[in-house]
């Protein structure tokens, strides 16, 4: 049998730092209130024991005061911790403008991770510390969620769309990640690891694992070879039947309903797989869906690819945008977004 | 509450020969299969929530023994996630949800307000029926191979990957919920009419305050779950997209549906025991509550606010943050009214004259355990700390806190307290208050280390784990075993104390209340006269020395 007894677990983000803060403030405040209601109950028991068959209590109505006090005190320690908490919180949605996106994909049961330069890796992640990540995530199946204790960081994956969540690792080692929704026979063998690893070393990394082609260069070369590229970058010329994609992303789109939406992630896919479900304002919905015809993989590339597409202002200068012959570009290219070291 | 004068309360022990009583009036099966007494009618849900807790712990156990080692070796990965997915299924809907309201709430309400039956008698018995039909179901989906879905039945794996027997089961707790609906509604419609002349509400016992909360939501909770349920077997039978984005639905409508009706249903558990603890405190301290309306409003306070909480299952579901944000600042409000209560019962024991008989040491014990349960149930409602430990071994301590240090204890406490009532016998005092302090430090034990190992990262519904969790999960087996032990005993004394437990007096404990004004056992319609009432509950400065049994209060 194993006697290792950890009581604490290890911190390797910034934000398990920030739990942690909040989490022994609340051991605090409760381990008071806690030994405060034990110690009265034991000293109550004990100083108002019944001494006597017949007697019977002192009727004495708590004083308004403390009445008061008892709500107002607990009320205002939990408004203050749900304020705390609410921060901790909207930071981990917050990703930092030079976070890169790494995407994974849970299927019964694995994860599947795809470095943005194109590196796969199956239940093992390995990230370089004081970089942030951001992890764009959808299953394949049913839901599952990704959780790296040590980064006191969790977020459900769910099929038919992505979520995203990011952290910033800042200590090198190799941590447990975990899937913690229940996803069927071998949820607890859906596990793996986090490495995070010094710069020099995830490069070296990088590179000595199977080099593949970027994450956005697929999505490009995927872009050609379905033939998106007929109506959404038509050669000069030809009459565009749909509409551009380059800084698509991000942008608000009016719809043929009148309603407003913001491209983000789960827009391209829908718009990929269900194309009828959000027609943009001007066009005819004559796109076919392609339910069925790509993977879950090869959706990531194309969203990562329509994303990296810059502005049409800046098209004329680079050999990015859609008509370009992506694919032929070498696998070792930077990508379109660029990453800071 | 007048303090005038403070008369010796002497529990004399009445040994008259037995009188026709609700036990005696009648034999053979019949007369309990048909039976229209609400008092019987407890007996029979008494009996058959006892038999679903007896097997929800069978499970439970093995869990436990699974759990003894990190490597899954005593049973197969997938009977492992039937056992978890039956402990939930029948702890919650066939245990915990009918427990104190069925047994506890059909005995006393009629009694506690001076009636002779509930309001509908024949649909009383009629929920005891539809409860065990339920349980059929239940039980065929059991012995057929069981359900692996996790009591929560998330989509889309509930509705197309799980090969089990998800739609029998779910049809069980779809069946199950309408014995909840017919007690509520019964209970409402008695307390609103049946109750004795001069009992206004503000005399109520504080116990009714929480029934009639509790009653509350299960009318207007249960035929979510029921709707809800009906929808997982549409899509799963019919293939109807709802839930399952490759249908066209939608998984985490589901979770909003589910939690809608189950998060309020954590309170139709929690708020009986409250007001069971509330009856326990007043009578071993001999005063009248702290607080007495501030309690009573805080129980309806907590029926509504839990149902617009229930997005706090979900931080990291998906939902967005600003619904988020919501739910989490409405969960520290829904804290507020059960903070309030705590204080009002540990104020009530200032100036007691406090005797610590079993149920006591339980009302006590619920006091400390539900301090817990509640502390780290706000705790886990601050958004960035239920990041890191929802979905983990802390997350299933908070609620086992709440639910059998709260919920059973106050269910235990209630059952020693009312006990000679019901049977009208006196149970061996040693032994039971052995079980108490062994279900205490027991349960202590069994649940206090999961907090530590779900900090430490550990997810719930694991086979297997990573060796450095198994200490603490060894402590919480060893735990488990003195738990279950400590549950053992009181059924034995129980059982044993219904043929050799001395005859107990009207009124054992020197309580206040109508249910101790009339026989141990009480008569079939409860009261010879009926009583009026000229006096609020817990009036403990007026009460005469022991109420004789015939007299009604007045």
């Amino acid at each position: 049998m194993r006697t290792q007894l950890p009581l604490f677990p290890q911190a390797a983000s910034l934000n398990a730092h920030h739990v942690d803060l909040l989490t022994y403030v609340w051991l605090i405040v409760s381990g008071f209130f806690s030994l405060l209601i034990a110690g009265l109950i034991l000293f109550y028991m004990v100083r108002y024991r019944r001494r006597s068959p017949g007697q019977v209590g002192v009727e004495q109505a708590a004083p308004l005061w403390l009445e008061i006090a008892w709500s107002a005190i607990p009320l205002a320690i939990n408004l203050a911790m749900f304020g705390w908490g609410a921060k901790v919180y909207f930071d981990l949605y917050r990703p930092p403008a030079n976070a890169v996106e790494y995407f994974a994909i849970g299927r019964q049961w694995m994860w599947k991770f795809q470095h943005p330069e194109g590196n796969r890796e199956i239940n093992q992640l390995h990230v370089p510390v004081g970089q942030a990540v951001k992890m764009t995530m959808t299953s394949e199946d049913v839901i599952h969620s990704f959780y790296v204790p040590a980064f006191r960081l969790k977020q459900d994956v769910l099929p038919g769309r992505y979520t995203t969540v990011w952290f910033r690792p800042d200590r090198p080692g190799t941590y447990h990640l975990f899937c913690a929704e229940y996803c069927g026979t071998e949820h607890s063998l859906m596990i793996g690891s986090v490495v995070v690893m010094e710069p020099t070393d995830y490069e070296a990394w990088l590179s000595g694992s199977r080099p593949g082609v970027s994450t956005v260069d697929s999505g490009a070369q995927l872009f050609q070879s379905l033939a998106c590229v007929t109506c959404h970058a038509p050669a000069p010329g030809m009459p565009a039947r749909a509409p551009r994609l380059e800084g698509l992303f991000g942008r608000a789109v009016k719809l043929a309903d009148g309603r407003t939406v913001t491209a983000d992630d789960n827009y391209i896919r829908e718009s990929i797989l269900s194309p009828a479900a959000k027609v943009t304002a001007g066009w005819e919905p004559i796109m076919p869906t392609f339910q069925g015809q790509v993977t879950e993989e090869q959706l990531v590339q194309l969203v990562a690819y329509v994303k990296s597409l810059a502005a049409p202002a800046g098209e004329a200068a680079g050999t990015g945008g859609a008509a370009g012959p992506a694919g032929a570009r070498a696998a070792t290219s930077p990508p379109a977004t660029p990453r800071p070291r | 509450m007048d303090t005038a004068n403070t008369p010796a309360v002497e529990p004399m022990p009445e040994l008259e020969l037995p009188r026709t009583n609700y036990l005696n009036a009648a034999y053979g099966p019949r007369s309990w299969l048909f039976t229209r007494d609400h008092k019987r009618i407890a007996i029979l849900y008494l009996a058959s929530v006892t038999a679903f807790f007896a097997l929800g712990g069978f499970f439970a156990l093995l869990i436990r023994l699974e759990l003894l080692t990190p490597e899954g070796d005593l049973v197969g990965p997938d009977t492992y996630n039937k056992l978890f997915t039956m402990h939930g299924i029948v702890m919650v809907f066939f245990f915990l949800i009918p427990s104190i309201p069925a047994v506890l709430g059909n005995f006393l309400v009629p009694l506690m307000i001076g009636a002779k039956d509930l309001a509908f008698p024949k649909l009383n018995l009629a929920s005891w029926y539809v409860y065990n039909l339920g349980a059929i179901f239940t039980l065929w989906s059991i012995i057929h191979g069981g359900v692996d879905t996790g009591w929560t039945f998330y989509t889309p794996f509930s509705t197309t990957y799980s090969n089990s027997y998800v739609v029998s089961a779910a049809l069980g707790i779809f069946i199950a919920g309408f014995s909840s609906i017919m007690t509520g509604l019964n209970f409402i419609v008695t307390i609103h009419r049946l109750r004795a002349p001069g009992l206004t509400w503000f005399r109520l016992p504080l116990f009714l305050w929480s029934m009639y909360a509790t009653s509350l939501i299960m009318v207007l909770g249960t035929p979510v779950i029921a709707i809800t349920l009906l929808l997982v077997a549409a899509e799963r039978v019919l293939h109807l997209g709802i839930f399952d984005p490759a249908l066209g639905g939608d998984p985490v409508l589901y979770q909003h549906l589910f939690w809608f009706y189950s998060h309020p249903a954590v309170y139709i558990m929690i708020l009986p025991a409250m007001g069971v603890t509330s009856e326990l405190v007043a009578a071993f301290s001999r005063r009248a509550v702290v607080g007495y309306r501030v309690v009573a409003f805080a129980s309806v306070a907590i029926a509504v606010l839990g149902f617009l909480v229930w997005g706090h299952h979900m931080f990291v579901a998906g939902e967005s943050v600003y619904a988020a944000t919501i739910f989490s600042v409405l969960s520290m409000l829904v804290a507020i009214p059960s903070a309030v209560k705590v204080f009002n019962w540990t104020a009530t024991l200032y100036g007691g004259a406090i005797s610590l008989e079993t149920p006591m040491l339980y009302a006590l014990g619920f006091i400390g355990l539900f301090t817990i349960g509640g502390l780290t149930g706000v705790m886990v409602a601050t958004l960035g700390f239920d990041v890191h430990v929802h979905d983990t071994y802390f997350v299933v301590a908070h609620f086992h806190y709440i639910m059998v240090g709260g919920a059973i204890m106050g269910y235990m406490g209630g059952l020693h307290y009312w006990w000679p009532k019901i049977s009208g016998r006196l149970y061996p005092v040693f032994l039971s208050r052995l079980a108490a302090l062994l279900i205490f430090v027991g349960f202590n034990l069994t649940f206090f280390p999961q907090f530590i190992l779900g900090y430490l990262g550990m997810p719930r519904r694991y086979w297997s784990y990573p060796p450095e969790f198994q200490v603490l999960n060894v402590l919480s087996t060893a735990g488990a075993s003195v738990l279950g032990l400590g549950y053992l005993l009181p059924a034995a004394y129980f059982i044993w104390s219904m043929r050799y437990g001395k005859l107990s007096p009207a009124n054992p404990w020197g309580a206040v209340g109508l249910e101790w004004d009339t026989d141990s056992p009480p008569p079939t319609h409860n009261f010879d006269v009926t009583p009026i009432v000229t006096r609020g509950p817990y009036d403990y400065g007026q009460q005469p020395a022991l109420a004789p049994q015939e007299a009604p209060v007045g």
